[in-house]
């Protein structure tokens, strides 16, 4: 994740994300094909994707699928071309209906909806950005915002205002009268984006949004992404087959083959602990460095100087530890900086009695969060000779990560390499 | 040579010639309400082009062909074309064929377009009508002439309900392909906000499948022109018949005139036709 987690300074509280579950999927089947039905009723449904298709000439679309994904999660489906991730997010719209099983969402059974049903739900409770954009050429870009609320029937003039006020958050502003042929890629599927974030959707749909984008302006969606995901706290199930992407975007990350979910979790999770070799295969090249967490190999500072203490206390400690410096907190053990055995000596050098390190002796230095990948924790290593220090949102320090720690955890360990 | 078998005898024309026999006795007031219909809307067509005079058309046409087309050489070609016309002294002739032409056309779009949609939305549809859409394209065009004059007599009306079968094949085609090739995620996309059938179809899938009807439409209307000549030989009054007429009394001058009417319409309907193709 960005920057966002560094912070010299605690700031004000990410929002606290609910903890209900606000999409259900249970047992979820989808076999394409004559009579689908009934591969599942016979033995078959045991049986691998090839072996179906052999036997019974239907392609088994997914296989089994139980997941759950709470509100505000951006939760990310990965796997190779043909996996079934698109069928899995079609499945949950139904613009393809399952075989068996149910998708529910905020407690309503989505494939048991009537056709009416379904079309109100989908128009108050989903947005969805397509890999090709999805645009309608016939119409401008403030028509192709407006769209999703011109199928609800809301009037013209709250609609367009509406569709300027997402095209100006994605960055189009000016560009309303122009149509979808002569923008770049990247700005039409800005136009996109617009569109599904127009209705207020509870979920937002996408289906690798960004695979069809150069390099460069990949990445950039991808941050603006992020930071728009900081303001909106969106439920975001998100396709990709591409494991920088997930480790950058996701909260969870489901990874599937042949239909079938293989392992599901944190992107930590899936990085550090590959369920099987399909999943070791996709995350070999990621870098540890992007999921590894300050707060997961973060360990207690080993001297800590207490401010209210004095610095003559303060001194002999960094003295019998055979410190130049250590980390001074107050009384609620919030960081106050860096306290050093010099500029601690010339206070007590002026020989008056100091009941309290003043700050004027303290220096601050930058801290992160719980949740700073190590990744981001690089730019400060370089400019600091200190451990850095985590602290959480009130500013209490937890912990400390040094330089040796971070490059310990990144490193691969022996024998992982060649076994 | 060896005989094909006799006893292998599938009275195939024995059949069809009773179905007609019992159509003819039994949907008697059908036919002549269908002929009823068509006759009136031919005769408006008719009444407008007759009464517009030679020198208000003229311009007209000009000036679509300067505006659709997008070269004023264009009109100034298309008003030269039909000065000719007029100077082979076929002026009425040829209103009186336009009019049965885009009367045919007429009808043809008003069944072949939604048909064609309803090909697009439905596999079974699609696998119905695409033979017959075969068959009917194939079959000699005079074949129709038989039983559109049985049910209607001579006349103007079964030169156009000939004309109709004829021509009606690829604008359900062209509609139905138009519709299916549609961009898959525009069509998602739209029903993704959930827009209802209906609204998909006149959001996403006509505006989109416009440019291949619209090439239906213009093939539709070159096949009606074509037939519309055939249709002379039941009694439509038109540029057709002065060809029959020029071929009986071989006068190979006259017969070459009327023809290069029908050429000259040819070639400005299907350049005006073609420009909406084009557009977006
Ligand atoms: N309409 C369909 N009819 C038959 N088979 C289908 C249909 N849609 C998808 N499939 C099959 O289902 C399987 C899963 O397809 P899906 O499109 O979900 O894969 P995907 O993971 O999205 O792949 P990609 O990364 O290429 O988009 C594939 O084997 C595909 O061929
Ligand atoms: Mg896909």
């Amino acid at each position: 994740m960005a920057e966002r987690n560094i912070r010299n300074q605690p700031s004000e509280d990410l929002p606290v994300r609910k903890d209900e579950p606000q999409v259900l999927i249970k047992d979820l089947w989808k076999v394409f094909g004559r009579d689908p039905k009934r591969v599942l009723k016979s033995d078959l449904r045991e049986k691998s994707k090839e072996e179906i298709q052999k036997k019974t000439g239907c392609i088994l679309g997914m296989k089994n699928i139980n997941l759950s994904i709470k509100k505000g999660q951006f939760y990310i489906l990965m796997g190779l071309s043909g996996s079934g991730k698109s069928t899995l997010i079609r499945n949950i719209i139904r613009l393809v209906n399952p075989t068996a099983g149910s998708v529910i969402i905020n407690g309503q059974n989505v494939t048991k909806m009537s056709g009416e049903q379904l079309l109100q739900f989908r128009r108050k409770t989903f947005g969805m950005v397509f890999q090709h954009y999805g645009l309608l050429p016939h119409l401008t870009v403030l028509d192709n915002a407006a769209y999703g609320l011109k199928v609800r029937d809301v009037p013209k003039g709250e609609r367009y205002a509406k569709a300027m006020r997402t095209l100006e958050t994605v960055g189009l502003k000016g560009w309303e009268d122009y149509y979808p042929g002569s923008l770049s890629g990247g700005m039409q599927q800005r136009v996109g984006l617009a569109r599904a974030l127009a209705n207020d959707p509870e979920i937002l749909l996408m289906d690798e949004p960004f695979s069809g984008l150069d390099p460069l302006i990949r990445r950039q969606m991808q941050d603006e992404l992020v930071e728009l995901q900081e303001k909106l706290q969106k439920t975001i199930i998100f396709v990709t087959h591409d494991l920088h992407e997930a480790l950058k975007l996701g909260d969870r990350i489901a990874i599937m083959r042949n239909g079938e979910v293989v392992q599901e979790g944190t992107p930590e999770e899936i990085v550090t602990q590959p369920a099987d070799e399909y999943v070791q295969e996709f995350v070999q090249d990621a870098s540890p460095a992007k999921v590894l967490t300050a707060g997961s190999i973060m360990e207690p500072a080993k001297v800590l100087l207490y401010a209210w203490e004095g610095p003559k206390t303060a001194l002999t400690l960094l003295l019998s530890n055979k410190r130049k410096a250590a980390f001074v907190v107050d009384k609620n053990h919030k960081l106050l900086g860096v306290a050093k055995d010099e500029s601690l000596a010339k206070l007590l050098d002026k020989g008056e009695y100091i009941e309290k390190i003043p700050q004027s002796s303290i220096r601050t230095v930058p801290t992160v969060s719980e949740n700073t990948i190590l990744e981001d924790m690089f730019s400060i290593i370089t400019h600091n000779p200190y451990p850095v220090p985590v602290v959480n949102d009130d500013g209490r320090l937890m912990g400390v990560v040094t330089t040796d720690q971070i490059f310990e955890s990144i490193t691969p360990a022996e024998g992982d390499e060649n076994g | 040579m060896v005989e094909f078998p006799e006893m292998i005898d599938i009275p195939l024309a024995k059949a069809i010639d009773a179905g007609m026999e019992w159509l003819l006795t039994h949907l008697d007031g059908f036919f002549d309400a269908i002929g009823f219909v068509i006759l009136q809307v031919v005769n408006a067509f008719e009444a407008v082009f007759l009464f517009l005079p030679w020198f208000i058309l003229i311009p007209l046409v000009g000036l679509a062909g300067w505006k659709l087309v997008g070269k004023w050489k264009s009109g100034i070609v298309f008003m030269l074309l039909l000065i000719l016309i007029g100077s082979f002294g076929y002026w009425e002739l040829a209103m009186r064929t336009l009019a049965l032409v885009i009367a045919s056309v007429f009808f043809s779009l008003l069944m072949g377009i939604p048909l064609g949609i309803q090909m697009a939305r439905s596999d079974r549809t699609q696998s119905i009508l695409q033979p017959i859409l075969d068959a009917m394209q194939t079959m000699p065009s005079f074949v129709y002439l038989i039983p559109a004059l049985m049910f209607f007599g001579m006349g103007k009306v079964p030169a156009m309900f000939a004309t109709i079968i004829y021509a009606v094949p690829p604008v359900i085609r062209l509609t139905n392909v138009g519709i299916r090739t549609v961009d898959r995620e525009a069509v998602e996309a739209s029903q993704a906000f959930g827009a209802t059938p209906r609204q998909v179809l006149f959001d996403v899938q006509l505006p989109l499948a416009k440019p291949s009807i619209m090439v239906g439409v213009n093939q539709t209307t070159m096949m009606a022109l074509a037939m519309v000549v055939m249709g002379s030989m039941i009694g439509a009054k038109g540029l057709g018949m002065e060809v029959l007429i020029a071929i009986s009394r071989i006068e190979v001058g006259q017969g070459f005139e009327a023809g290069l009417s029908i050429v000259i319409l040819a070639i400005i309907i299907d350049r005006i036709t073609h420009s909406f193709s084009e557009k977006k």
